[in-house]
């Protein structure tokens, strides 16, 4: 298994997600710059966070037009691993790889904080190492409310593709776990074949003890779980 | 050349937070006559020559995201 990190003008994150893959979790991993249009080497896609573009027009609005994408979305269809965290979500969402779109926080604010997370979805390749318990993951963003159109919003559910809620200390849902607004406190979702995952929070800051926590592991090893 | 004016907008039934935080500020500015605010983005387009469809095109493309967000493509005289 080896991860392509890809990097667009303004990801910011780049060097989290490579550190995070490589030196706690011990996955062999590479940058590859948003230009280039050969993925061949790779196994599975990382799109980290930041303000790819300087977030012009839309966040990953233009990002989602990058060269890279064609091979992102042919690693999409092959069923391979790809992951959006915070920008990367918002690339795949405006990218037609994931339905629905993130909108400002309702607060208006951008908000910087460890929040709790509950996996709704017990047997994609993201979400089968996650344990049924809240787990605490850092978020950073002022546009993660999440939401779709009603049927979208159904169909997610229905389909296990709701993959992270926002909950709190319990594993409640409530409106105060909410940081964001996001449509029934969604914090993740899953493509319809399970391999594609967006998410806002970022499990990559939250594998080592040193930054507070290591359950974004639990996330992150499925990688390795694939096999080396 | 002619200039093309095209406006992006929240959909109208989608809650603009940044949009209900200034009619916020301009009811404590005292302008209580203001119920709703809604902010879009104007984009103006020099182009060689005009083609409707091709505007559309862009805007489905890349100007505006149809899952949250209508547009409206004017030419300026």
């Amino acid at each position: 298994m080896r991860v392509a990190v890809v990097r667009f003008p303004g990801s910011n994150c780049d060097q989290d997600a490579l550190h995070s893959l490589r030196d706690d979790l011990g996955i062999p991993a590479d940058y590859v710059w948003h230009e280039d249009r050969d993925l061949s080497g790779f196994d599975a896609v990382f799109l980290p966070g930041g303000f790819s573009y300087g977030d012009y027009l839309r966040c990953g609005a233009i990002a989602s037009h990058a060269p890279i994408l064609d091979e992102v979305r042919r690693f999409a269809a092959e069923g391979r691993p790809v992951l959006g965290v915070c920008n990367g979500f918002q690339i795949l969402c405006e990218a037609g790889l994931l339905p629905g779109a993130l909108l400002r926080n309702l607060s208006e604010k951008f908000v910087c904080k460890s929040v709790r997370l509950l996996a709704r979805n017990a047997s994609s390749l993201w979400t089968a190492g996650v344990p049924q318990r809240p787990i605490a993951i850092p978020i950073a963003h002022g546009e993660g409310r999440y939401l779709c159109d009603e049927d979208t919003r159904r169909r997610l559910w229905d389909e296990g593709r709701v993959a992270f809620v926002y909950v709190d200390e319990q594993g409640r849902a409530t409106p105060e776990a909410n940081p964001n607004g996001s449509v029934d406190n969604i914090a993740g979702i899953l493509n319809e074949t399970g391999n594609v995952l967006g998410m806002m929070p970022h499990p990559e800051r939250a594998t080592n003890p040193l930054l507070g926590g290591t359950d974004g592991r639990t996330i992150l090893s499925a990688l390795s779980a694939l096999g080396v | 050349m002619p200039t093309v004016r095209v406006t992006v907008t929240l959909k109208p039934s989608l809650l603009d937070s940044a949009g209900r935080t200034v009619a916020g500020a301009l009811s404590k500015l005292g302008f209580d006559e203001v119920r709703d605010v809604r902010i879009g983005k104007v984009i103006r387009l020099e182009v060689e020559r005009y083609d409707e469809q091709r505007v559309h095109a862009m805007c489905r493309q890349l100007l505006a995201n149809p899952v949250i967000e209508d547009y409206r493509i004017e030419v300026e005289p």
